[in-house]
């Protein structure tokens, strides 16, 4: 038996790997007698984590990067064996914004392409008649939400930092500054989307798997050096939630997954919204129309959970092309390295999952990701804090 | 920096009575310049239009997050902003995280400057803490005594006992089975309810 490890999470559906490997014995067959902690802030889960009152962490893949180069906050090098998930957001807006992008859409509105030509020529009139500008919610300064928002509005020519407003929301408040108009639309991971679908005061516009194909979405956490001094935790840790994983994706355990996620001490959300998400098949509009994306949230499938540096890479151009980081090769190699796919096939020996990460990292617009010419891949967006 | 007398501070908390302790507390220190923002609606705005040198919010408060977007480069920003806690300062972040208070600082403003008032900041949270669990124990004592009052009722009436036998019977009951008298209590009034 090791050490007790305490292990801190946000109440999202997409923490789901290591609540299951928790509660159902997973990471106790593994030796690891471990405690959740449910929190409130992502700022709280890094400081927590940094500073060691957390072993490991449920965390913002953004913020795992960001904290081992120091943006933002003090810089604490981090490591992710671990992928908690890939995508698993959704784009939602007021029904207001939503009728206002149908009336302007020319094409199909499942085509981000379409939707984010269709919000220039919104935002144009609002403009025009000397309207407020639009308000966008996201969760954080470094996440895939806020990225995917930009990359979506700028795609069809909205400057994120000029033509919107992007505030910062926790996602427990982003349902009710949907209602009450303080934000026409968010970027959040589940269960927010189908809980402002179901509440009737949101439409899911788009699921972040059209965007970008494949975004590194949440990582298993820990300290650098934390993981250097306890390389046996770290691969009892992976396995565990590898475990948990394949369980969640099996399609007859998910019931059994939404009942302990929807305990209250856990994502304490009703079973159903849970469910929904786990087979991707989402409410997206109060008059029930659903959409379904196997891709909506990959936990283990497809090679998932195995922390590709190449997705680290693609996170750190995000921030380079908003103006949170600055593009050298030193800094895109410490991003990069964050990510440890070293760690999390050495914890099952031989048997390392297959893996295609070329055919991930593309969206819906622009050029394929490539993470040896960031500087060429981000020359091809006209929209961007960068000036390279 | 204009602020050199006596910082601007805000205290972001939705408990008005935790956040007048704060305030009190600073007041008392020589801070007179202290805002409470209990609003989480707009709490960027509102922090700006305040302009404070320091703010203080509760690591409870999920709105903490809102203030991460201050550190960001954006055209809101008029001046950069600093999170005051560095490597260096490990023991005193530890003690404000353990204690639920975090601090964001305006760049520039010294930080032997800050750690009274941080010190401050902390022992008022252990205070408030402190008050709010002797509160919760008082409520239960409260409720045990409502309990043990009706069980010691049902006792006298069922087996005919003076209210001091009631007691005794319930309380030498719980020492036999080592439970508090409340919980005996507790069982009396469950089983008279079944029984009814």
């Amino acid at each position: 038996m090791t050490s007790p490890l305490c292990i801190g999470f946000i109440p999202l559906i997409d923490a789901a790997a290591v609540i299951v490997a928790v509660d159902k014995g997973f990471a106790a067959d593994e030796g690891l007698d471990a405690t959740l902690v449910r929190e409130v802030s992502w700022s709280n889960v890094r400081d927590k984590l940094n500073i060691g009152l957390f072993d490991a962490a449920h965390l913002l893949a953004p913020v795992a990067v960001a904290s081992s180069l120091g943006l933002g906050h003090v810089k604490v090098p981090i490591t992710a064996p671990f992928n908690l998930g890939l995508n698993g957001n959704a784009i939602t807006v007021s029904p207001s914004l939503h009728a206002a992008i149908i009336s302007e859409l020319v094409g199909d509105a499942i085509d981000p392409l379409a939707t984010a030509q269709a919000l220039a020529r919104v935002v144009a009139a609002r403009r025009r008649s000397g309207a407020e500008p639009l308000t966008f919610g996201m969760t954080f300064p470094f996440s895939t939400h806020n990225y995917q928002l930009r990359f979506w509005m700028a795609a069809g020519g909205v400057d994120p930092d000029e033509d919107v407003r992007l505030v910062v929301l926790p996602p427990p408040f982003m349902v009710d500054s949907l209602a009450n108009g303080q934000v026409d639309g968010f970027c959040v991971g589940a269960p927010w989307n189908s809980i402002a679908v179901d509440l009737g005061v949101g439409h899911i516009l788009h699921f972040v798997s059209e965007i970008l194909l494949c975004a590194a979405e949440k990582v298993l956490a820990v300290r650098q050096n934390w993981a250097e001094k306890n390389p046996d935790t770290v691969a009892r840790l992976i396995r565990a939630a590898f475990r948990a994983a394949e369980f969640i994706e099996r399609p007859e355990n998910r019931d059994e997954t939404a009942r302990i996620l929807a305990a209250p001490d856990r994502v304490g959300v009703d079973v159903d919204v849970i469910r929904r998400t786990l087979d991707g098949r989402l409410k997206i509009s109060s008059d029930g129309t659903t959409r379904e994306n196997k891709r909506y949230l990959l936990l283990a499938r497809e090679g998932a959970a195995r922390p590709d540096p190449m997705l680290a890479a693609c996170l750190y151009a995000q921030m380079v092309r908003w103006g949170q980081a600055e593009l050298n090769p030193k800094t895109l190699q410490t991003a990069k390295a964050v990510f440890r796919p070293d760690l999390y096939d050495a914890a099952f020996g031989a048997r390392a999952e297959p893996y295609k990460p070329a055919a991930l990292t593309s969206a819906f617009t622009g050029p394929a990701f490539d993470p040896d010419d960031i500087a060429g891949y981000l020359r091809a967006f006209s929209i961007g804090r960068w000036k390279g | 920096m204009s602020a050199e007398q006596s910082p601007k501070i805000v205290i972001v908390d939705e408990s008005p009575i935790r956040a007048a302790i704060l305030e009190e507390g600073l007041r008392e220190a020589g801070y007179t310049s202290v805002v409470q923002i209990s609003e989480m609606r707009s709490l960027l705005a509102r922090i700006y239009a305040i302009d404070p040198d320091i703010i203080l919010i509760d690591l409870e408060n999920p709105s903490r997050d809102v203030l991460e977007q201050m550190f960001q480069v954006s055209r809101a920003v008029r001046r950069p902003i600093a999170m005051f806690v560095d490597q260096s300062d490990s023991a005193s972040i530890q003690a404000s995280v353990d204690a639920g208070v975090s601090a964001y600082i305006v760049d520039g403003l010294k930080k032997e400057r800050i750690k009274p008032i941080l010190d401050l900041c902390v022992s008022r949270f252990n205070a408030f803490s402190k008050l709010q669990d002797e509160l919760e124990r008082a409520k239960s004592a409260l409720e045990d005594r409502k309990v043990i009052d009706r069980a010691k009722g049902i006792l006298m009436k069922v087996k005919g006992l003076t209210e001091e036998e009631a007691y005794v019977l319930m309380r030498s009951t719980a020492m036999r089975e080592k439970k508090k008298v409340g919980e005996i209590a507790q069982s009396i009034l469950t089983a008279s309810e079944m029984l009814k």
